[in-house]
């Protein structure tokens, strides 16, 4: 690993720049003047200091201390990939090694007439006009220079066109694998995802990091939610120690559809993830899960808007958080609701257990309200074990570290079981387990 | 099997237990009465191992064991149980899941093979029949939204399925109705045996009438002030505890 301090901004606006200059015609194209965009964007907003309200508590300097390689190539093969223990299912997996679509180790099973799954090269390559269009569409707005950056450095991720009354079986599970055994590796996967009216979908985005170099994750999903459609979208983080990890799931939802978010950080040194729903309809609910568990001196840091644009929606929240050691966990959640948004019902809550005097939650909920008739509610805590239970648990012969594992799964247990694709969810029910034993 | 001498205990400070003796033989039921704040809750918790009281003074021998030297979970192992004034409610648990782990823990301190999942079963459904708990309760999370019968017999269940020699129940009667108080007191009574014991620690008499002590003693400002038969409940019951207040202030 680098040690040498560097200008990562400078090197990526230089990169930028020598590739443009080898692009021929395609530099003039729809797509490319969007990233285009989006360096001038990143160039002007640069990389985010504690000074940003929005990265109070969240310092990048250490991530951007050091070079990424954002084209490694990797050998990786399925062998390597067993070991990282996701189990055999039923579903659409997807291969990403280092951002990178891998279509020998991905399986598609859902018929093509109901739904379309390819890279987002690839659906480039077949039909750019579309692929452009609907490219940074959904965050052609935001204020966030990782974004930016993944606008101007994409260069993979998954396309997904769901036609209008579709009932997707299979689940999409995408996996997203940094291969960082030899050298210190960036991605930038950009995901696009279109739902159409009264079509159902379950889908997950599952990353995980070989090697013990770093990995430089800055992944960006958009997801059109369209009438009716009912989403189901979960994110899973299972990382390295030297995994640093920024996305952001930006969705828009119209009238009547439905919305589910689950987001669980089970390990990475440092993570960020920016949620953010715009409520573009009437009679939509979005909900939003989250998990987080950081030990030693990792980071984790969620950021989620529900924006209320329209009449008579809700959105529904609760992120909970194990924190031990020295780690750190914030959590910022927004609530906008518009002066259109009447009859608006809005709740969050964030609850988090502190095992260690070292450890830190921050926990900002932030209510902003325009409209006059609307139902919202906020809470968050943070605390200990419940000594009470504890005792009532060792009362009946339950060992104190076989309690307090129990207590802690029970503590996550509203949120894993809001994960409906049953793989997903035993993996999660797996890992914590083994997590909440192990210390 | 349990003999407690010059037990003493506070908390924060406080001097609550100020040298308590009883000698419960196997099979009996003793009663433990007293007026509120006498130190009847404390005695039940410091049997059981609540960490918030430091004991001061004395010791408890169960079983030929020093007790106080061991975890809640080693007690609950070799044998002692508490059932809760206020059973915890734990969501996110179920009771059937909470006993299993329970059961097969004290099953792995004594050297026992855990018990298989069918075992298992078989032996809650007929606890639970033994208790007239409804089989719905075991797959809820543990108490969470029990009405307070519910949580009580749920005590009293978990009491049938882990067998201990000795239960301590502490207010077991308080806010129940007259029937749940008769459905716990049943299950307790089912539970008697020549060789298990019970103390049953209450402010009320009317528990007693449906689980006949064999003694009764009087618990007063940390010390045990009075023992006797059965009748000596009713006679707390008819007379209240005043004149027990002054016999021990004469004396003082």
């Amino acid at each position: 690993m680098s040690t040498e301090t560097i200008d990562l901004k400078t090197r990526l606006i230089t990169d930028f720049h020598a590739r443009e200059a080898v692009m021929n015609g395609e530099a003039s194209s729809e797509f490319h003047q969007k990233k285009r965009a989006g360096l001038a964007r990143f160039e002007q907003l640069g990389f985010p200091t504690i000074k940003h309200e929005e990265w109070k508590y969240s310092n990048v300097r250490d991530l951007i201390s050091v070079s990424y390689d954002f084209n490694a190539e990797s050998s990786i093969g399925l062998a390597e990939l067993e070991d990282l223990k996701v189990p055999k299912q039923e579903a659409n997996i997807l291969y990403f090694v280092n951002g990178r679509y891998n279509p020998d180790l991905s399986t598609i099973i859902s018929p093509v007439e109901k739904i379309t799954i390819s890279s987002l090269a690839e659906a480039y390559k077949h039909d750019p006009a579309k692929v452009a269009a609907h490219f940074n569409e959904l965050t052609k707005d935001a204020d966030d220079a990782f974004t930016a950056l993944n606008t101007a450095f994409t260069q993979d991720g998954i396309f997904i066109h769901i036609p209008d009354n579709q009932s997707v079986e299979h689940p999409i599970i995408l996996r997203f694998v940094s291969d960082a055994r030899e050298k210190n590796v960036g991605s930038q996967p950009r995901n696009i995802i279109s739902v159409g009216k009264n079509s159902q979908v379950k889908m997950a985005e599952a990353f995980r990091t070989l090697g013990d170099q770093r990995s430089f994750t800055n992944v960006v999903t958009e997801i059109h939610v369209a009438e009716e459609a009912n989403v189901q979208y979960y994110k899973v983080q299972n990382e390295s120690e030297n995994a640093y990890h920024i996305g952001t799931t930006q969705v828009r939802m119209l009238d009547r559809s439905h919305f589910y978010a689950g987001t669980v950080t089970l390990n990475g040194k440092f993570t960020r993830n920016n949620l953010n729903i715009v409520l573009d309809g009437e009679h939509c609910d979005a909900h939003m899960y989250g998990l987080y568990f950081p030990d030693g001196t990792q980071h984790v840091d969620n950021h989620t808007v529900a924006d209320h644009q329209k009449p008579n929606s809700e959105s529904n929240e609760l992120y909970k958080g194990i924190l031990r050691d020295k780690s750190k966990g914030v959590f910022n959640g927004k609530i906008f609701v518009r002066p259109d948004a009447q009859k608006t019902n809005a709740f969050q809550s964030c609850k988090n257990i502190v095992l260690s005097p070292d450890a830190s939650m921050n926990t900002k909920p932030q209510l902003e309200i325009f409209a006059d008739d609307v139902k919202c509610s906020h809470g968050t805590t943070t605390g200990q074990i419940d000594e009470e239970a504890l005792f009532y648990m060792r009362s009946r012969g339950i060992s104190q570290p076989e309690a307090m594992s129990l207590l802690m799964f029970a503590f996550c247990a509203d949120v894993v079981s809001q994960i409906k694709i049953d793989s997903v969810r035993e993996y999660l029910e797996n890992v914590i387990t083994q997590k909440l034993a192990s210390k | 099997m349990l003999s407690i001498n010059d037990l003493r205990a506070s908390i924060e400070g406080k001097e609550i237990l100020k040298g308590i003796n009883l000698e419960v033989k196997p099979g009996e039921v003793h009663a433990i009465m007293g007026p509120n704040g006498s130190g009847k809750s404390t005695l039940a918790s410091v049997l059981a191992g609540r960490e918030e009281y430091e004991v001061t003074g004395g010791n408890v021998v169960f079983e030929g064991k020093e007790i106080l030297e061991l975890a809640p979970e080693e007690r609950a192992a070799e044998g002692i149980f508490l059932a809760f004034q206020y059973p915890v409610e734990i969501p996110g648990v179920t009771t059937i899941n909470f006993l299993k782990t329970a059961v097969n823990e004290i099953r792995k301190y004594k050297g026992e093979a855990p018990l298989d999942a069918a075992q298992f079963l078989k032996m809650v459904r007929e606890k639970a029949k033994l208790v007239s708990m409804n089989d719905s309760l075991l797959k809820r999370a543990l108490n969470e939204g029990f009405s307070g019968g519910e949580k009580k017999r749920n005590e009293i269940f978990q009491m049938a399925v882990l067998e201990p020699k000795l239960a301590i129940l502490d207010e077991t009667d308080s806010g129940l109705d007259i029937d749940a108080l008769r459905i716990v007191a049943e299950g307790v009574n089912s539970l008697r045996s020549p060789e298990r014991a019970t103390i049953v620690v209450t402010h009320y008499q009317r528990l007693l009438d449906y689980i006949v002590p064999d003694y009764v003693h009087v618990l007063y400002k940390g010390r045990i002030v009075k023992s006797g038969p059965k009748e000596l409940a009713l006679e707390l019951e008819e007379k209240g505890y005043d004149w027990i207040k002054a016999e021990v202030e004469a004396v003082g």
